[in-house]
């Protein structure tokens, strides 16, 4: 009993020093943001700021359109999570519960294109948007995350593979058809998996940096990260600053992340161990 | 007979709907692109005059560009520091912690944080840690009597320096998975090896070790793609300096395709890219077979 205890003991001291070491980066982000400028230069740094200032934050909004690039990320966020949701959900309950030709080898070309990276489609991608005039829109963006997610397709069909189908057999003989068993069943009972696959995309779009970087190239169009990417460009050692910016761009993920936590251990639990 | 014909049509109908826009952006935003990609292989294109067939020209060229191998030495020697780092933080701390531990979805809280803030932000914030002379490491380390390095700005120490960045950000991940991985080892596997006396040792290598194996499995050959795709991090905190001692493979093909419009060039290293990473994953399935066991 007491080998335990002090084994717990030591695991206890463990865990927190990986904790400290996680968490205290973005300690030091927010701290540097509310610090006046001789603060943070000083040597040895202070650990507790001793004075404060907001001088930085309304910076962050004036040198750059900030609050633009908030509601730009907001916008694509929303948008492909919503859109990407349906159809996945809707293409994960066809392989899962109806039973129709080619199922099977559609299924599987689905996770074969799970190995194909990104950057082998992006030059075509870029060529092909634009022939559509997508180009500096936010529409390259938005159009193919919603259109294809084999992840979203794989992680919910796993889910719904789960779901008895006698629960869907009365339904059928009531004469229900796939729609309805879709949005009235099935859908339901995935609620863990949906929201699961839900975070996973809104925070995973609103992180995105490679995508805009590429298609977009005016500041009015701007997402979060890019507009951070901007700020090191430009005030490249004016630390309060940047890492004020650092605090607007990360703070509201944290919290989102915070309330949803729950869902992400779930998830990974769901998604990580399929051998 | 003809009813369930007329069932397997109404069948057919709704599965291929539901599954319809999906395979259109599979058509139209992968298969067709990646089709692309292999065509524009062999042409010279600058992106205003339109595509010329030029054959093989373009391999020469990348094949003798300096930057092509500058880019696949710094992947691979990322690739070699960051998965064996990670997975082996990760396995441990997973190990240490597969047991009953009070507020340990707490600490799963903050182990995790790190992963879903990857953003640009937080590489930021690591360009700050770094920083020569007022940085948080440095200072951390001439606390301890330990002069730091110049970071960023020594070839060595970047690359180290992404290692460790990208190392922080993923651990929380895997160990999760690790976790999970091991809480799906079941309970009388040890009870029986209890009966038969065998130690904790033996438990570990005779049971734990092959039974994780499908998640080690899944966590390297995810890991491994992951990072032969490593972009932002030297993007953003060394812009692949000093001296391309961090410039990798995509931030290459970035360069050729979006800096200077060698699209036909571009298109050569990331089907290379592309290349490299399937014939590790497939050495890799190969090698599974030796090492990893699923249960039925």
């Amino acid at each position: 009993m007491t080998r335990t205890k002090r084994g717990n003991f030591f695991i206890h001291l463990l865990l927190i020093a990986v904790a400290l070491t996680t968490i205290f980066p973005f300690y030091w982000m927010i701290t540097t943001s509310i610090k006046p400028s001789d603060a943070i230069f000083q040597v040895p740094p202070q650990l507790v700021p001793k004075s404060f200032t907001l001088e930085y934050f309304p910076k962050v909004f004036e040198l750059m359109p900030m609050a633009r690039a908030y509601l730009n990320s907001t916008k694509i966020a929303v948008l492909v999570t919503v859109g990407t949701l349906l159809t996945s959900s809707i293409a994960a309950y066809a392989f899962a519960k109806i039973k129709f030709k080619g199922s099977g080898a559609l299924f599987a070309v689905f996770l074969a294109t799970l190995m194909i990276p990104g950057q082998v489609t992006l030059i075509p991608l870029y060529i092909l948007f634009s022939k559509f005039n997508w180009i500096d829109t936010h529409l390259p963006l938005i159009v193919p995350a919603i259109m294809i997610n084999a992840y979203g397709v794989f992680m919910i069909k796993q889910f719904m593979g789960g779901i008895p189908n006698a629960y869907l057999e009365s339904a059928k003989i009531d004469g229900a058809s796939h729609p309805r068993i879709y949005w009235q069943i099935v859908m339901p009972l995935c609620k863990p998996a949906v929201i699961t696959l839900g975070l996973f995309t809104f925070i995973g779009n609103w992180n995105n940096f490679f995508g805009p970087l590429i298609f977009l190239n005016s500041e009015n169009k701007f997402t979060v990260p890019l507009i951070i990417s901007s700020f090191k460009g430009v005030y490249t050692v004016d630390w309060g600053l940047l890492m004020a910016a650092s605090t607007v761009a990360i703070v509201p993920i944290i919290i989102l992340y915070l309330l949803t936590q729950k869902y992400y251990v779930q998830g990974i639990a769901m998604s990580g161990i399929k051998g | 007979m003809q009813g369930v014909s007329k069932l397997n049509k109404r069948e057919n109908f709704w599965g291929y709907l539901f599954i319809s826009p999906q395979i259109i952006g599979l058509l139209a935003f992968v298969l067709f692109p990646v089709a692309m990609s292999f065509y524009l292989m062999f042409t010279e294109w600058d992106f205003t005059n339109s595509p010329k067939w030029i054959g093989m020209d373009n391999f020469n060229v990348i094949f003798h560009e300096e930057n092509f191998y500058y880019a696949l030495r710094n992947t691979l020697y990322f690739v070699l520091g960051i998965v064996p780092v990670t997975t082996a933080i990760s396995l441990g701390m997973a190990l240490l912690t597969n047991r009953a531990i009070k507020g340990l979805s707490i600490y799963k809280a903050a182990f995790f944080l790190p992963m879903v803030t990857s953003s640009v932000a937080i590489v930021l914030v690591w360009y700050w840690v770094f920083a020569p002379d007022i940085g948080l490491l440095n200072n951390f380390l001439d606390a301890i009597g330990i002069t730091g390095p110049n970071w960023l700005t020594e070839a060595f120490w970047a690359r180290i320096a992404i290692i460790i960045m990208s190392t922080w950000q993923g651990m929380g991940y895997y160990y999760l998975i690790f976790l999970a991985g091991l809480k799906g080892i079941p309970e009388d596997y040890y009870e029986a090896a209890e009966i038969d006396g065998a130690g904790k040792m033996r438990q570990f290598f005779n049971i734990t070790l092959p039974l994780l194996s499908p998640t080690t499995f899944f966590i390297i050959v995810t890991m491994l793609i992951g990072v032969f795709n490593l972009f932002q991090e030297s993007f953003i905190l060394t812009a692949g300096g000093p001296a391309f001692s961090t410039y990798t493979l995509v931030m290459y093909i970035y360069d050729l395709a979006f800096r200077y419009f060698r699209m036909g060039e571009a298109a050569v290293v990331s089907v290379v890219l592309f290349v490299i990473v399937l014939i590790v994953t497939f050495i890799q399935f190969k090698l599974s077979k030796r090492w990893v066991n699923y249960i039925d």
